[in-house]
């Protein structure tokens, strides 16, 4: 059985090397000879590039602008989106009266807010992590309010025989109920909060990855615009996985 | 006046309507129905009788549209804290371990740590389950998940069990075992049982009386009272001639209903 896992896995992450291996190296080989390097830069010009940035210091100067936008707006996004859900499942009318008008600045495309941000807090920190708290909320509240509403409901009568307090409902029933539904909404808007922080810093910035991209597009510089996205990507991949340790500690149960 | 005997459970002209935007159906119309102290009742009726809308407003969870229903002579109004229900699905928290869904009614009532830790390892060993004690109930069988939540209910040691249709769900054979046990266990405790199911061996086997319903409305339609001997073979009781005979009578009176009904 364990032996049959191990190949199993060892399958995937064979198949997924190989796979990552074949594209960088298609990319390597095409850029130059069949395509123009100027537009589709190189994996190896990339790499170059990151070395680079790391002796001038620049990486961390930039990417820690970004991370740190993104993981406050992230943390600050789910904990008042969850805690709206969760206020406004239990809240009766009130929600139907609220719901409609939640549902019609969802639709709005938040990348829009940008400026309004902007002229309200300035080109600061402020703003920045104000646009991504807006892409990151609704996700955040929709799933609160969803988990809540999809609560066993055998589990609260049998809470209720037992003259459970409130205290008790929530963490031995509610809360517990809910984290599946809050660990896929923070998965969700890890991708979320990165997009938030970076068209914060394309619309007005002076550090951080979307500056970066948008300073080096401004020199024509495909290759730095490749290694701000490619800096992006890790920064989601390592921010994922870190989620996937806690569902793994969390819902250890299923 | 007479004085009447007190009563566990005393249910009187029970009406209850759901009312939903566009109907109102009427789920019990004047049930009467009691259940003595240490009695053992079933009720078993067609499905959608409203046989645990019964159990509902028994345990205060409903509130009835017309009639009341007593515990101890004191009209039921929200929940008592004195029933422990057992649901046809368990009812079990998945994220805690079998240990900790058992401690469950213990850490409500307040119990010290070690005296929790001590009552759930009697009871789990009381059920058979003590090797389970770190297990999550997704890896258990249903036969296991169903000795789970009995001890559950016994840690809570209510006054009146309520039971709804517990065994429903598990296959013929476990069945019988559960129940076999649960009324070994049951014979020591001596609490009131209200107990719901459709299945009428179940029923008599266990039993000190047996109520039959009909459906909607869901109605008292007879009583039979069970005089088996007590403690008494889960199992081999059915071969008993009383039981055949009572199997017979009961089964007769649930088939006319359905006649009745054309269903």
């Amino acid at each position: 059985m364990a032996e049959a896992n191990r190949y199993r896995s060892l399958q995937v992450w064979g198949g997924r090397i190989v796979l990552g291996a074949v594209i960088l190296g298609l990319w390597e080989l095409t850029s130059g000879t069949l395509f123009n390097s100027f537009w589709i830069s190189k994996p190896s010009l990339i790499i170059e590039r990151i070395f680079e940035m790391v002796e001038r210091g620049t990486l961390w100067f930039h990417v820690s602008a970004t991370l740190q936008v993104a993981v406050v707006g992230l943390v600050i996004g789910m904990i008042a989106g969850t805690l709206i859900g969760i206020g406004l499942a239990y809240s009766g009318i009130f929600e139907r009266w609220v719901y409609p008008y939640i549902m019609a600045l969802y639709s709005l495309p938040r990348v829009s807010l940008a400026p309004l941000f902007i002229v309200w807090f300035g080109i600061g920190m402020t703003s920045k992590v104000l646009m991504v708290v807006a892409m990151v909320i609704f996700v955040a509240f929709y799933n609160a309010f969803e988990g809540i509403r999809n609560i066993d409901r055998d589990l609260l009568d049998m809470m209720k025989t037992y003259k459970a307090s409130r205290l008790q409902k929530l963490s031995w029933v509610i809360f517990p109920s809910i984290t599946v539904w809050v660990l896929t909404s923070l998965r969700l808007n890890i991708g979320m909060a990165l997009i938030g922080a970076v068209i914060a810093e394309l619309v007005g910035a002076s550090r951080g990855l979307g500056y970066y991209i948008t300073y080096s597009s401004g020199m024509l510089d495909t290759t730095g615009i490749f290694t701000g996205l490619f800096l992006i990507m890790m920064i989601a991949v390592i921010m994922e996985q870190v989620v996937v340790q806690l569902e793994r500690r969390l819902l250890k149960y299923r | 006046m007479m004085m009447k005997r007190q009563e566990k459970l005393q249910i009187d002209q029970l009406t209850v309507r759901y009312t939903t935007r566009e109907t109102s159906t009427t789920a019990l119309e004047g049930v009467d129905l009691h259940v003595g102290e240490g009695e053992f009742v079933s009720v078993v009726g067609p499905s959608g009788c409203g046989k645990s809308t019964l159990l509902k407003v028994a345990s205060g969870l409903l509130k009835p549209a017309a009639g009341e229903a007593r515990l101890d002579g004191r009209v039921i109004n929200g929940v008592t804290g004195e029933v422990g229900m057992v649901f046809q699905n368990d009812a079990l928290l998945p994220w805690k371990t079998v240990f900790d869904n058992v401690r469950l009614p213990l850490a409500v009532k307040g119990l010290s740590r070690s005296d929790q830790a001590t009552e759930v390892r009697r009871l789990l060993a009381m059920v058979g389950l003590s090797e389970f004690e770190d297990f999550y109930p997704k890896q258990l069988s249903g036969g296991m998940k169903k000795r789970v939540a009995l001890a559950r209910t016994f840690a809570y040691d209510p006054d009146l069990y309520l039971m709804d249709e517990p065994f429903g769900p598990l296959d013929a054979q476990t069945r019988v075992k559960i129940g076999e046990e649960f009324l070994k266990i049951w014979e020591k405790v001596g609490k009131s049982v209200l107990f719901i199911t459709h299945d009428i061996e179940e029923a008599i086997a266990l039993s000190d009386r047996v109520v039959v319903m009909s459906s909607r409305p869901g109605r008292i339609k007879a009583e039979f009272e069970v005089n088996l001997e007590r403690p008494r073979p889960f199992y081999e009781i059915r071969f008993d001639s009383r039981f055949k005979e009572l199997q017979r009578q009961i089964w007769n009176c649930m088939a006319e209903d359905e006649q009745k009904g054309g269903v």
